[in-house]
This record gives structure tokens, sequence and C-alpha cells, in this order.
């Protein structure tokens, strides 16, 4: 496969063969997940014990779920008789329909989500046979420092919320192996969509903590000239489309986007990002059919971090996981360990790869937990226990995880660690600092942008509003330049 | 009228003589005949052809020629990048219009019926009318959303509904309803255009009609202002604004009403935002009494913006009360009989006219 052979160079493969990268990325008839598991179809013959699942699965063993078919040889049964019962094809418009007069119906969910790719266990060491894009020290490095950053950010802007010096914050805890590994396998031109729990990719691309602090203050310095609730961050140059607070609308914008650097034969792909709750939306499903269907070069990320502000992902759908409905989308999709660094970064270095020189979207579902409260608006010890947070936040920190595996390397040790953290801290206090004092944009801009020229009924308005003003002064605040 | 009128100006200096607008049109053979689909084709063609950023998409734009053969002929001339069939969903295809547009590309986004836009109506509202603003000027949206509007002929209450007052409440957006085919092909032109988000709302019947167009209009640089309204017919008596399809009821009534010794000035708005507000009230300032028509409901409709309009600016102009004329405030019934009835009939503007003159009138329509 053209993956295969461009880059086996950079890819690290302990196995003896190219059994693992093709298990990486199986196109064979039963896609990217089911290779090693059972498929999809309930033969016939377990019907009758359907009734009564429980007493079947305790003959086998097996729970219920997993009474599934080997999918690799049923279908190629079907494909490979010769012309005999089997064989019936029909030319349709979508493709070639394969009939059967065994009447099966395809099973719905299992209770596992299978085939979760990742490369460093717990502990943050490489687990044998693992296949990975190898991390040199500088990026292994810069993306440590970035993830502790990450959190040193969330924290004390959080802070910042409870202390009132702003109205609104979201963190990211939990999440900044997603955020930075994803930024760090892409490149400057990949254009960026996120929902709003993205800022890690900001951040790795080059946006100061200065630049952060001044949208969340809304000064002048915002380069959204304060218009918008905290986090709300977006940046042309850093190719980072500004967040919106609604719910998966950047799904069909990032294929669209996609589309045009298709059509401008770019060497850069769209990305963009959504939570699990984000795929219940029309809009993912439009978009990941539309993507499909025009060949875009897109990648999608979901991050399944299993809440949805107080809907746990039980509630929120029945599929097994967002990557087989990526699959059902005739989108190549892919399920990531997503607090494992080292496997963000393949996977999508690999999903760039294919969506640039294959034309065709892809889909990640990285697997997460946010440990943080849904924002700073929202207490969630009260819809989930407590113990549940502090394992997640401790056990399973994937900064930490990270940290182990660059020590292990010898590329990072306790002094740097110290270091960072309170080099960031203090740069950070201080840009708030700086945000928190200075001006807020000045009242024209209040008016501007709404159209790309402003209009006269804007214009009229700007001048009775100065009217106002200058009649009271004493009534308009001190730090909004007139 | 039409043939008379100088194109050059957009309505201000009209001449005096104001042949019946019927007779006119089929004796006006200096000037050309375009009906306003063909109209809008050329417009299309011409803007693709002069910018390869302009894409159209939407559902049976290519292969089928368009769901009313607006597009026909693009597909093979431009290809299937650039003319776009898309999937059965309008939250889709609006999403990711806006997304190429967020990019650089000018998308032209066709709803095969403006009521489908529903479907759609968060990227039109949240991501494509606000996102200027919201960005502070990093994402601009040059988008133009365009399809048919308003009633048609029995095709019942989810197929008959004018959303031009919802679209044009919302800052960030701009609104067009062309009338004749020279509004069809200069608006058309100046939204592809223009840098920010345009709902450009056309009338399924007004396709088929022919109007004629000057040889200026022709020209494939051709462009009308957004935001100036035309005045159709110049009067004295009363001001009646109109805009697309009932912009040729407002015309018939006026000829009506001419017999009856009342001469109206017809406005076409052309533009629903930004209204063309000055136009309007130096018009009442004239004229003293206002009729505004809409074919859509009633209530929080174009009219009462307009209403609003001339009672901030000329209160003290106004002889009579503004009245409004809309559609009947009911989801649109099916029945050729009844359908007549919801929407308004030239003879509902006489009346209006005549109202806001003082003289005495029958009360109600007969069915």
């Amino acid at each position: 496969m053209a993956f295969c052979s461009k880059n086996s160079r950079t890819i690290i493969n302990n196995l003896k063969s190219k059994l693992g990268l093709s298990r990486l990325m199986n196109q064979g008839s039963d896609g990217c997940l089911n290779n090693t598991n059972p498929c999809r179809f309930l033969p016939l013959t377990t019907l009758p014990q359907l009734r009564n699942p429980d007493s079947y699965s305790h003959k086998t063993g097996h729970s219920f779920c997993s009474q599934r078919f080997q999918s690799t040889t049923s279908e190629q049964q079907f494909a490979s008789l010769p012309n005999g019962e089997h064989s019936q094809e029909l030319d349709f418009p979508g493709g070639k329909v394969v009939f059967s007069p065994e009447m099966r119906f395809l099973s719905e969910s299992p209770c596992v989500y299978n085939n979760c790719y990742r490369v460093l266990d717990d502990n943050g060491q490489l687990i044998g046979n693992s296949n990975f894009v190898q991390v040199s020290e500088e990026i292994a490095v810069k993306m440590y420092s970035s993830m502790a950053t990450l959190q040193i950010l969330d924290t004390i802007f959080y802070e910042a919320q409870r202390q009132g010096r702003i109205s609104f914050y979201l963190t990211t805890i939990g999440e900044e192996a997603i955020n930075i590994a994803s930024a760090a396998a892409l490149t400057s031109d990949d254009i960026v969509f996120p929902q709003y729990r993205e800022p890690g990719v900001l951040l790795w691309r080059g946006f100061t903590l200065q630049e952060f602090a001044n949208q969340c203050f809304g000064n002048k310095a915002d380069y959204g000239k304060g218009r918008q609730m905290p986090i709300h961050y977006g940046s042309n140059k850093h190719n980072y489309f500004t967040v919106s607070s609604t719910i998966a609308t950047q799904i069909p914008h990032a294929v669209g986007a996609a589309y045009s650097l298709k059509m401008d034969k770019k060497d850069a792909c769209a990305v963009t990002f959504f939570g699990d709750g984000g795929t219940s939306e029309g809009d993912f499903h439009a978009a990941l059919n539309f993507a499909a269907v025009t060949e875009s070069p897109v990648i999608f990320i979901c991050r399944n971090n299993g809440w949805a502000i107080s809907t746990p992902t039980s509630d929120q759908f029945r599929s097994e996981g967002i990557a087989v409905r990526g699959q059902a989308y005739g989108v190549r999709s892919i399920r990531v360990d997503g607090n494992d660094a080292l496997a963000m970064y393949s996977a999508v270095h690999a999903a760039r790869e294919m969506a640039i020189n294959e034309h065709r979207p892809v889909l990640i579902e990285a697997i997460t937990y946010r440990v943080g409260h849904h924002s700073t608006s929202d207490d969630s010890t009260k819809y989930r226990p407590a113990d549940e947070i502090e394992w997640w936040r401790m056990a399973r920190d994937p900064v930490t995880r990270f940290r182990k595996w660059i020590e292990t390397n010898g590329w990072w040790g306790s002094e740097a660690e110290s270091q960072l953290r309170s080099s960031i801290r203090n740069e950070l206090l201080q840009a708030i600092q700086i945000a928190e004092r200075a001006e807020k944009p000045p009242v024209n801009e209040l008016f501007t942008d709404v159209y790309d020229n402003i209009p006269s009924n804007l214009r009229d308005q700007e001048k009775l509003l100065r009217e106002t003003i200058n009649r009271h002064p004493a009534d308009y605040p001190a730090d909004v330049p007139f | 009228m039409l043939g008379v009128v100088r194109q050059k100006m957009l309505g201000q200096s009209l001449p005096k003589i104001r042949p019946v607008v019927s007779v006119l049109r089929s004796y006006s053979s200096a000037a050309k005949q375009m009906t306003v689909r063909d109209a809008l084709n050329s417009a299309l063609d011409e803007e693709m052809s002069a910018d390869p950023k302009v894409f159209l998409m939407g559902e049976e734009v290519g292969e089928y020629q368009g769901a009313y053969k607006i597009s026909k002929g693009l597909l093979e001339k431009y290809g299937p990048e650039r003319v776009r069939d898309t999937p059965i969903t309008e939250a889709g295809f609006a999403g990711i219009g806006v997304g190429a547009a967020y990019y650089g590309l000018k998308p032209v986004v066709e709803f095969m019926t403006f009521n489908f836009s529903m479907q759609a109506i968060d990227h039109i509202i949240n991501s494509a009318a606000k996102s200027n603003y919201m960005s502070a000027g990093q994402m601009s949206v040059p988008i133009v959303f365009r399809g048919p509007n308003g009633a048609a002929a029995g095709v019942g209450a989810q197929h008959s509904q004018c959303y031009a007052a919802w679209y044009a409440s919302c800052p960030g957006l701009k609104v067009l309803t062309p009338y004749s085919s020279e509004d069809a092909r200069g608006l058309l032109k100046a939204a592809i255009r223009d840098p920010d988000p345009v709902v450009f709302l056309e009338n399924e019947l007004l396709y088929g009609e022919s109007f004629p167009v000057s040889d200026e209009v022709l020209d494939s640089s051709f462009c009308l202002p957004i935001g100036k309204a035309k005045i159709e017919r110049v009067g004295r008596d009363v001001t009646i604004t109109a805009f697309s399809r009932m912009v040729g009821h407002a015309l018939k009534a006026a000829e009506i009403l001419e017999k009856d010794g009342i001469d109206a000035e017809v406005i076409n708005l052309r533009s629903i935002r930004p209204l063309d507000r000055s136009t309007i009230n130096a018009s009442v300032r004239k004229t003293n009494r206002l009729i505004t028509v809409e074919e859509g409901f009633p209530q929080h409709g174009v009219g009462a913006e307009i209403c609003a309009s001339v009672v901030e600016e000329s209160f003290a102009y106004l002889d009579a009360p503004v009245e409004r004329i809309a559609g009947a405030d009911i989801p649109m019934p099916y029945a050729a009989n009844l359908e007549r009835i919801a929407v308004p009939q030239v003879e509902d503007i006489v009346r209006a006219a005549k109202r806001a003159c003082y003289r005495s009138v029958p009360l109600a329509a007969a069915a």
C-alpha cells in the first residue's frame, strides 16, 4: 500500500514482517476494526439461543457481546466460491450486491471497544511489538513541555475565574496528549477547526501565554477584539479557526475547507476536533458522509472523553464508540488510546499522509477522560463519583505517562521538571497581570466587522453612542478607550 | 413601463409619461426579452467564468441541470468540481459551503427551496452571518445562499413560506429579493462579488416570466448596488412598497388605481437587508400615504419594519395610517381556491390604497 512503501523507513517495526503495519490499517473486507475479532454477523443457528442470551454466554463462557463470527472467513467464503448458489451478484448503482439465502442480521453494539491502539503502557514504557512513528528528542521534549505548560495554563486560568478575574474558563485537563501530540504530527499549513477543548494545538503552533491571556481578558490586544467569551481563541496566522460555541458545526466547515484545499492542490489537510457528544449532532453525520463522497483530505479527531457535561457516553449513543461510525460512512477509522502521546502522534502522522496523498478523510477516535469539570459553570461531582475523577487524574495522567517515557530515554530529569514548572507559572502570572491591566478594545470596535464595510446605520448608531457618552462621561467605564 | 425607463439611473430620474406596463412589454421591440431563469443562469455563468473561486453546490444542480433549470449547462461547461451535486443534507452542504468560504472560495449554495434552508439555518446564522464579527474580521464568509422563496402554486404549507423577514432580522447577512430579469442579473452578480454572506431569495413563479433587458444589463460587468430600492413607477398619491413577485401585483394595482384617479408610486425594494429606508421615506414624504405589500406572514414581517422606519423618520408626513398587506396568518393551504385567498391579490392592494386615500371601499375579498 502507498503508506507502507513511503514510510517504512520511519516506522519502527518490531515485528519481522509487515504484519503489524497491516494490522494498523487493515483494509480487508471487514474494515479496520474487526480484523482479529469476530464479525458483526450473527449466524442463523444461534438464533434460538438469542432469546435467552445469558444461558448461551454461560455455556460458552463468553459474554454475549462476543458472539460473533470470524468475518474474514465468512465474507471471503462468499467472494471466492465458484458459480454456485452463493455467487449471485447484482450490479447496483452503489456497487456490487452479493446475495445470500441465509437471513443474517448485523448485530447491534458490543459492550467492548475493540482495537484501541496504544504504544506506551500505563507506566510510560514502550509495549513490545508496537508500531509507532519515532519522535526525536527535540520534538519529544517540546511535546512534554507543551503538555506541562497546558496543565499549568489550565490550572491558573481556572483559578483566575474562581477569583472573579475572568468570567468563564474551560480546562483541557486529562486531554493534554490529544492536544499536543496531534498538533506535533501536523504541519503549520494544516487548517485546524477546533471545538473548544483544544487550546494545546494553538499553544504548540506558537500562540503565546500573553495571547491566551489577552483573549480571556478581552483586552485591546485580543485578536477577537473582546467580542467573545474566554477560551474562544482564533488566529489566522496559526491556521486555527476561531472557536465558536455551537457544537459540531465546525465538522462540516472542515470538510468544506478540505475540499477547497484539494481544489487548490495544496500539501495540507483540514483537521477538526470534537467530543463524544458532538457526534450526536446532525452536522457530524452530514460532514462524514460528504467527506467520503467528495474524497476530501480531512482528519476527524474525536475526543471520546466519556462525558458530555453530565451525559455519559452510554446515554449518548449505543454504537461501538465513534470509530465504527466513521467506518459506516466509508471513512477510514482508527481507535487510539488518547492518553498515550506517542500513539496519538503516530496515528495523526499516518492519517495526515493518507488524507493528503490519497485524498481521503480519516477518523481518529481518541479514548480519554475529561478530568476537569465541563467548564467553570459545572460541578461534575454532582453526577459522577469523585474517586473516579481522582483515579483518572492521578493514575491515568497522560502528562506523567509521557514524562516517564522521556525520562527513560534520558531526555528529561527532575531538575528540568521543576525549572519548567516554575518558569511557566511565573510567566503566566505575569501575562495575566499585564492582560488584566491592559485597555479594553475601543468603542468603535463595537460596530466594525458586522459586514466587510461598516453600513450607514451602524455609523449613525456609533455617532449617537458617542454623543451619549459625551453627555454622561461619569457613567462611562474608565478602561474602555474612547 | 420598463422599456421606457432609462436603465442607467436607478429609478431616480424617470420620465413623466408612463404607458401601461403590460402593453409596453409586448411593444418593447428595442430592448431584448429575457426570462428570470436565463438571467440567473447567465449571471452564474459569467461570474464563474470571471472568478475561478466561484463554485455552485446543491441538490440536483449538476446532472439534472438544476431543479428549476437555473444551472442549466453549467456542469458541462465547468466540470464536477465547480458544479457540485450534493447528498441530501442541507445542514451538511451549507456547513461545507461556509467552510469553503472560510478558506477563501466563493460558494454559491442552492437550496431547492428556502423552506429546506431551515435545516441549515444554524449554519446560515451562526456560522456565516456572525463569523466575521465573532472572529474580529479574521474569518470572512463570501458565500451566497440562493433558491426559490415564498409561495409557488399548489405546493402546500411546507413549501410555501417566505423567509425574507427571518433572514433580514439578522445582522451580518445581506438579503436580496430580485423581481425582474434585470434585478436577477444585477443582484446575483453583486451577491457573488460581495465579501459578506448573502441570502438571495428568488421566486419560482417568476422564473418563467420575461422582462425586457437593455444592452447594459446584458453586459458581463453589469452589477446592481446592494441596498438600493428601485422606483418602478413614479406617483404622487400613495406609496406602495413590494418585493419579489408582489412587485408585479403592485404594478397591476397601480394601473387599476390610475383609472380611479389615484396615482400610485411603486417601489421595488430589491434589498430587504439593508433596507433602503431613505428611498422609502423620501417617497412617503412626497405621497404621505404608505401601503406595504409582502407575500409572507404578517406578524414581524417586512412591512412591520418599513412601518416602524416611516413612523420613526417621517411621522409628521403621514396623512393616513400605514397599512400592511401580507399573506394570511395561516400555514399555506393546498386547495387552489384557498391558496388564492391566502396570498395577497391585486384587489387587496387596490382596496388598501383606496382606504389610505379615504375612499369608501367594499369590505372583504370574494373567494
